[in-house]
């Protein structure tokens, strides 16, 4: 089977453009680098079936980071490339198309965000620009749809026009020709989007657009999470669903082994959806009712944010702080994204240049960043002892990141480049493409969530009937109630913490701890070991040399903290 | 010594336009600039710079591109003359 590929400058909508093609969904955000792996799909051209590849974004053939080096090694893969051109930058992106030109690889040129040229006073000679470069060029709004027809019956024409290896200023000599013949400029006075992007990388506007855009994220999250929790979900729990696990409950005998299991303890007449612990229960509850709603809420601001372009402008505000956790501003990406879920956020670390980076940022993320499960947890166990308790959890969490950076800075060896990247244009949503990718995430939390959730209670159950737990409990008593001040059976949570960190938060509410354990729990709980799927990612990213290293600071740096939470408090 | 119409982007002020002459840097940082369209004789804009020897962002093309503080220092600018 045929390959094509789709390649490009970074933040072109190569993944929007495959989409379109294939059906395949993807993720789209506007920033550089959104894309850290490929993604493979299948188009029928006529009676032949091809695949196509969704390649990182990459400036030129010579790679600067992982993610390019995985564009420029699917490269050779490939039979034919679309090569996606941004039409409001063809200077930029031409670079890239000579060099693949000179490589003869045969090239259909897709001109992307050609609605956005009209707007911009930009005016392209197609008929010129076909005729300099001597490959097909379609006009495309890969957002719309638009050209994407004409794209599909032009593949078959890709050829290679078969230009000598240049250097590099014989390029920019060559691009400065083809754009003077092609391409007319008129000059535009500022609109107010560009206005407000000037201001959001000064200081003074800078710094009082990161608050407000701060504060706005965490009122619009509760909302949304509090909105959806206390007039949809808790209502039809309480209402509609409490009443058939009661009957059921009835029908199973009221008690017993196989009781506990489904339904779950019920005590005085009533289930407690969060400690009752049985599949139709806490199974049901804790991920449809108290993570979901922040699951939805966190990932509809984070696609806001990555669909308008704030977050590269984020990344210039944050460089000179984040150089002093061994970072540059960029690795703010990472760990925003640990905030919803650390998986994808050490896959992201590949937009980082160094190794260095990278080991610093995927330490950081799966010791101090909690992701969107834990958190709602948090929001929703400790929140209820008050909110001076979450705010301990938070404040302690961001001293450790702080800390553990600063250290790491000076501890691990090898360099942080500086910051160099391209920066978006501020874009209005496009919105059924942002509602897609906001039902991408929640899809994977669910499908990953609810299986691990349901499994993990028929375990748990299991194993307290045959009293393993006790064993454990026992040997590890030292550690767990000596240095953490924490009752022995809280070891339980901690195993559990390792499949999933919200359903170990739940159980932990079982216990019947005091305010002050829970927050010394909560933490211990987030800075502990990753959860499995993170665990995964970590090995494969960082090898295993390195893994262990980083698993070492997190048993070290929670210890040390969990212990010192507990003498403080 | 530097000329006298010339400065490097850290020293140039917010709005100033100008050409760039040279990149003082080895072939690594040449070349990353470079795949971004910034190079000598290229016309680029100064967008504004953060405190504290933060990032500078420029207007280079139609695009904005960012850079750290260390990186800016090592170009050098042509300003324009204003009559």
């Amino acid at each position: 089977m045929r390959k094509i590929l789709l390649v490009g400058n970074p933040n072109v909508g190569k993944s929007v453009l495959f989409s379109r093609l294939t059906g395949v969904r993807t993720i789209a955000s506007n920033y550089p680098g959104t894309t850290i792996s490929y993604t493979q799909g299948f188009l029928k051209l006529g009676e032949e079936k091809v695949e196509i590849i969704d390649v990182p974004g990459t400036y030129s053939l010579e790679p600067n980071c992982e993610a390019e080096e995985i564009a420029l090694q699917m490269l050779n893969t490939g039979d034919i490339a679309i090569n996606v051109v941004n039409a409001t930058n063809l200077e930029r992106s031409l670079y890239l198309t000579l060099q693949l030109m000179e490589r003869g690889t045969p090239l259909v040129i897709a001109l992307n965000l050609w609605d956005d040229t009209t707007h911009r006073g930009i005016e392209i000679d197609l008929d010129k620009l076909r005729e300099l470069l001597g490959v097909p060029v379609i006009p495309t709004v890969a957002v719309s749809g638009e050209g994407i027809k004409e794209l599909v019956e032009q593949i078959p024409n890709a050829t290679s026009p078969n230009i000598p290896s240049r250097t590099t200023a014989e390029r920019w000599a060559t691009i400065g020709e083809i754009i003077g013949q092609v391409q007319r400029i008129e000059h535009r006075h500022h609109t107010w989007l560009e206005r407000l992007q000037d201001a959001s990388v000064r200081p003074l506007t800078g710094g009082i657009t990161a608050i407000g855009i701060l504060i706005f994220t965490f009122l619009v999250i509760r909302f949304i999470g509090e909105s959806l929790i206390n007039y949809v979900l808790d209502p039809l729990f309480n209402t509609l669903w409490a009443p058939v696990v009661m009957a059921l409950s009835n029908l199973l005998g009221g008690s017993g082994f196989l009781h506990d299991i489904v339904v779950g303890k019920v005590t005085g007449g009533e289930v407690n959806f969060v400690e009752a612990f049985g599949l139709l229960s806490s199974g049901l509850y804790v991920p449809f009712a108290m993570v979901l709603p922040y699951i939805v809420a966190f990932y509809f601001v984070l696609g806001l944010l990555e669909d308008v372009g704030y977050l590269p402008r984020l990344a210039i505000l944050m460089d000179t702080i984040m150089h002093r956790l061994g970072l540059h501003g960029y690795a703010i990406i990472p760990n925003l994204l640990g905030l919803g879920c650390n998986v994808p956020a050490v896959l992201s670390t590949r937009i980082l240049e160094s190794k260095r980076e990278r080991f610093i940022a995927s330490t950081l993320v799966s010791i101090a960043v909690p992701c969107a499960a834990l958190q709602a947890m948090i929001f929703g166990l400790v929140g209820q002892r008050g909110a001076q308790y979450v705010v301990m959890v938070y404040g302690t969490l961001f001293a450790v990141w702080i800390l553990l950076g600063i250290i790491m800075h000076h501890a691990v060896k090898g360099f942080t480049p500086e910051l160099l990247i391209e920066i978006p244009p501020y874009r209005m949503p496009p919105w059924p493409i942002a509602f897609q990718k906001l039902w991408m995430r929640i899809y994977a939390f669910l499908a990953e969530a609810v299986p691990i959730m349901l499994g993990a209670i028929v375990v748990i159950n299991v194993l307290y009937s045959v009293h393993v737990f006790d064993a454990i409990a026992n040997v590890t008593a030292p550690v767990i109630t000596g240095l953490l001040g924490l009752p022995k059976e809280a070891v339980t949570s901690l195993f559990i913490g390792f499949l999933r960190k919200d359903v170990a938060l739940g159980m932990l509410a079982r216990l019947g701890l005091t305010s002050k354990q829970l927050v010394v729990a909560s933490v211990v709980l987030a800075m502990f070991f990753p959860c499995i799927a993170t665990f995964v990612v970590l090995l494969r990213e960082l090898g295993v040399v390195d893994m262990l290293k980083s698993a070492g600071i997190m048993v070290l740096a929670t210890l040390i903290t969990g212990g010192l939470l507990n003498l403080i408090l | 010594m530097l000329h006298k119409n010339h400065n490097t982007l850290t020293k140039m002020q917010a709005g100033q336009s100008g050409t760039v002459v040279e990149i003082r840097g080895g072939f690594g940082l040449v070349r990353r600039l470079n795949a971004l369209g910034i190079f000598p004789g290229k016309r680029i804009t100064k967008i504004s710079s953060m405190l504290a020897r933060g990032p500078v962002t420029i207007e280079v093309d139609r695009g904005q591109v960012a850079m750290g503080f260390g990186m800016a220092n090592r170009i050098l600018v042509q300003l324009d003359v204003i009559q």
